[in-house]
C-alpha cells in the first residue's frame, strides 16, 4: 500500500532537468544540502548528506536518460548501515516527460509497508494475500478519516 | 527509523483487502465480535480472528471483553498519525521539488 506522488513542471529543457535529477553536484544541493555522491548505473551505490541529518546510503535501481531515474534509499540511515533493499528501504522514481519548452517531472515514493520490523512480521501481515494494496497519500487520508469518522 | 517501522507495519496490515474489510464493518458498527464480522463476510471466523491479531499488532484494533464474547473496535489514531507522516513526507518532496525548479530556471 501506498505511496507519495508528486509533480512539477519546470521551465528547463528535459535535458537539464535530467542533469540535476542524477548528478551528485546537483544532488547535493536541491535533495541533500551538504554534498551527494552516485554512481549512475542500476546497481550503482548513492550517498545523499545533510548538515543536520547526517547521511543516507541510496542503491541506483534505473537509469533510462533522460526519461527516469529510479533508486532506493533508506532515510536517515547510518551510512555504515544495511545497503538499501527491498524491506528496509523505500523506491524513489522520478520520471521527465517534455512539455511544451518546458519539463514535467514526476516523483513517487513506495514501498513505505515493507518497513515493517521484520521480514517475519511482514510475511505474517501479508499472508492470505500477496496482493500489496497501491494507495496515494490523498487515498490513506479520505481511508484515515471515513474510518474514524 | 521508529516512525517509517512502525508506520510499516501499519501500512503492511492495511495491504490486505480482507483487512481493510474487517476495519470498515468495525469503523461502519463501533464494535463486533470475530462471530458477528465473520457472518457479515465470506470467511470463517478463525480467518478473522487472525486478522483482528495482525490488525491488533500494528495497533489497529482494540478489544474489550463482554460477557463470554471479545469485542473489538477501531483506533484510530495510528491512521492519523500515519496519514500526518505520509503529509509531512509529501512536503518534504514538494520542498526539494522547488528547489529544483529554482535551479533548473536560474540561468
Amino acid at each position: 500500500m501506498d505511496s507519495i506522488e508528486r509533480e512539477v513542471v519546470i521551465d528547463a529543457p528535459v535535458d537539464r532537468v535530467w542533469e540535476l535529477v542524477t548528478e551528485a553536484e546537483h544532488l547535493g544541493r536541491w535533495f541533500g544540502d551538504a554534498g551527494a555522491e552516485v554512481d549512475l548505473r542500476p546497481g550503482g551505490a548513492m550517498e545523499l548528506r545533510w548538515t543536520e541529518h547526517g547521511a543516507s546510503r541510496g542503491r541506483v535501481e534505473a537509469v533510462e536518460r533522460p526519461r527516469l531515474f529510479a533508486f532506493r534509499w533508506a532515510p536517515f540511515n547510518d551510512p555504515g548501515g544495511p545497503d538499501p533493499a527491498e524491506g528496509n528501504s523505500t523506491r524513489v522514481e522520478f520520471t521527465l516527460i517534455e512539455q511544451g519548452e518546458g519539463t514535467r517531472l514526476r516523483v513517487v515514493e513506495s514501498g513505505f509497508e515493507s518497513l515493517a520490523t521484520s521480514d517475519d512480521q511482514r510475511r505474517k501481515n501479508l499472508d492470505g494475500n500477496t496482493e500489496g494494496w497501491q494507495v496515494e497519500l490523498g487515498e490513506l487520508q479520505d481511508y484515515a478519516t471515513r474510518v474514524t469518522a | 527509523m521508529t516512525a517509517a517501522t512502525e508506520h510499516g507495519e501499519l501500512f503492511a496490515a492495511l495491504s490486505d483487502p480482507t483487512r481493510r474489510q474487517v476495519l470498515d464493518l468495525l469503523a461502519a458498527r463501533g464494535e463486533g465480535s470475530a462471530s458477528a464480522l465473520a457472518a457479515a463476510m465470506p470467511v470463517s471466523r478463525p480467518a478473522v480472528v487472525k486478522h483482528l491479531t495482525v490488525l491488533d499488532r500494528a495497533g489497529l484494533v482494540e478489544s474489550r471483553r463482554s460477557g463470554r464474547e471479545v469485542l473489538y473496535s477501531v483506533r484510530p489514531e495510528p491512521l492519523e498519525s500515519a496519514a500526518r507522516w505520509m503529509a509531512a513526507l509529501a512536503a518534504d518532496w514538494d520542498r526539494r521539488l522547488a528547489a529544483l525548479k529554482r535551479l533548473a530556471e536560474t540561468p
